[in-house]
């Protein structure tokens, strides 16, 4: 299984956890872990999901989640799990 | 698991600090195209290239996508076509013809450079090689996308000044054929002593011959990463400095490694080296004369610099070595001038100079790179600056490089502007003392001797 990592940046609004839950449930992305703050009034989410059910490719998933980012002032941007292993493991 | 924080330094790497993976260079061994025939040859190159290379750009940006990485470049580097077309090619002309071929075929795989139009000629150039290099300025003229370099000397060889004396004049000629164009070939025109065999980054690639077939490597970046990092260490030891700069690299190593590995593996071809170098773009903040100036100095050139350099480069690698089992290429942190808004800034101040660059060079990767000079420079003048850099290479058993730029038409305090990675330039004055009577010696330095070292 190849886990992808969910990051979502921006001016905390309400209902980002419920949009971005949403387009993920919609394309059956299963969600395995979610942690979240605020620090300094910006919101930071991580979501660690399992795609292999979707219909969808990583990079499609990439580009769409993007786009919603884009319309609600965020950065979202979705990466494969093993950039963060290599970078944060030895 | 990931945490958040982790997650968090990841993403703000890559969108606020401009870590990428500067390039993933396919390795392609043309050895087996050779053939006594021109048209034969060239049918053979283009073959292989289109053929080897064929996914070479879309696993790229595959790779792109999913792990949300940029990988800004794709390219090729081939065997030195001096050897290649050593039994087929009579004249320049017929290299350039060959040049041709690389242009069209680096087209069709749509990479945005291939190196290879290389000579080895650290003791001596056969009537092939010197044909290649005489071959140089139309080559460059007449393509987009080829790259040229000539090996001109090693710790093992000593220097071919017979070599240097010709590039001088080559570079002249280069300059003056893309005079349109600022210039613009000799910035596809690199000069090595102990050129490694590996390196993936331009203008200076090339597929040795100790190489295998096909080979994937991959060169690193991430300057603006180091500097955000030192940012949080200001005024502290010498010991936080390195602990950081080194904990850095690792990271930035390790993502090389990882689209190195998973480059190697979507396209079937072996796993090669990461180039561990910083290396710069002209992008705000993507400058390892900014890292120096986190350091501690006011501009890049200033007194310490070298100090301050070395220790950056040995951190690096320290780092980096760590990070990834195969390191290779020139390994280090590029001091190019058009590249570096850092350097730019620091020569336009008046804060740096040639002489001071070439200090520089001894204790990083990789040379003279991408400086502009006077076009009314003498031919034996670049010869004598050449000479100086493949002796600091030689006698330091280092890399060392030199990829000048002489703009036609143009003098010290005005600028040129190249567009992209190459970025602009300031053009940096020269000493004007003549060096003739030494170039016009022929023959070679002799190696070095390799005990008594001081």
């Amino acid at each position: 299984m190849k886990r992808v990592i969910i990051t979502v940046v921006g001016k905390d609004a309400v209902g980002i956890i419920a949009r971005v839950c949403t387009y993920l449930a919609e394309n059956q992305i299963n969600i395995l872990d979610i942690s979240q703050t605020i620090v300094g009034g910006y919101f930071n989410m991580m979501m660690v999901t399992d795609p292999s059910k979707s219909p969808r490719e990583t990079g499609v998933i990439a580009d769409e989640l993007d786009e919603m980012g884009r319309s609600m002032g965020l950065s979202i941007r979705v990466m494969g799990e093993d950039i963060f292993n290599a970078m944060h493991r030895i | 698991m990931i945490n958040i924080l982790e997650a968090t330094e990841t993403v703000k790497m890559i969108t606020q600090e401009n870590l990428d993976v500067r390039t993933i260079t396919m390795g392609i061994s043309l050895l087996d195209c050779i053939s006594s025939d021109l048209t034969q040859l060239n049918e053979n190159i283009y073959s292989k290239i289109t053929t080897c290379a064929r996914d070479l750009v879309r696993v790229g940006h595959e790779i792109e996508r999913e792990y949300g990485i940029p990988i800004v470049n794709k390219r090729i580097s081939v065997t030195p076509i001096g050897l290649v077309g050593a039994s087929a090619c009579k004249t320049p002309e017929d290299f350039v013809s060959i040049a041709r071929t690389l242009d069209r075929a680096a087209k069709s795989v749509g990479v945005n450079f291939l190196g290879g139009f290389s000579a080895v000629v650290s003791k001596g150039m056969t009537p092939a090689e010197e044909n290649l290099i005489r071959a140089i300025p139309e080559a460059l003229a007449c393509t987009d996308y080829v790259c040229s370099s000539v090996n001109v000397g090693s710790t093992k060889t000593g220097i071919d000044m017979d070599a240097i004396r010709l590039l001088g004049e080559i570079i002249l000629q280069t300059a003056e054929l893309t005079k349109e164009k600022d210039s613009l070939g000799c910035a596809k025109l690199v000069v090595f002593c102990n050129a490694p065999d590996d390196n993936p980054f331009m203008a200076g690639a090339f597929h040795g011959v100790t190489e295998g077939d096909t080979v994937i490597n991959v060169g690193v970046s991430g300057p603006g990463v180091v500097k955000t990092a030192l940012e949080s260490v200001r005024g502290e030891s010498f010991e936080v400095l390195c602990e950081t700069i080194k904990k850095t690299a690792f990271k930035v190593t390790r993502v090389g490694q990882l689209v190195a590995q998973e480059a190697s593996r979507r396209l079937g071809v072996p796993f090669g080296i990461i180039d561990l170098s910083l290396a710069p773009t002209p992008a705000m903040g993507d400058s390892v004369a900014d890292i120096l100036c986190e350091i501690g100095l006011e501009y890049a050139g200033a007194p310490g610099t070298t100090a301050a350099l070395a220790l950056l480069n040995d951190q690096v690698k320290k780092g980096g070595v760590m990070a990834s089992s195969y390191v290779g290429g020139l390994s280090g942190a590029f001091i190019p001038v058009s590249e570096d808004q850092g350097m730019i800034d620091a020569v336009e101040a008046g804060a740096l100079h040639l002489e001071k660059l070439e200090a520089m060079t001894c204790v990083c990767s990789v040379g003279l790179d991408m400086i502009a000079i006077p076009g009314d420079t003498k031919a034996s003048t670049i010869s004598g600056i050449i000479a100086d850099e493949m002796a600091i290479g030689m006698v330091n058993a280092k890399t060392t490089a030199v990829r000048l730029i002489p703009v036609i038409g143009k003098g010290v305090g005005e600028s040129v502007e190249f567009g992209g990675l190459l970025g602009h330039a300031p053009i940096m004055a020269v000493n004007g003392f003549s060096c003739e009577d030494f170039i016009r010696r022929k023959g070679r330095i002799p190696a070095p001797i390799h005990s008594f070292k001081n």
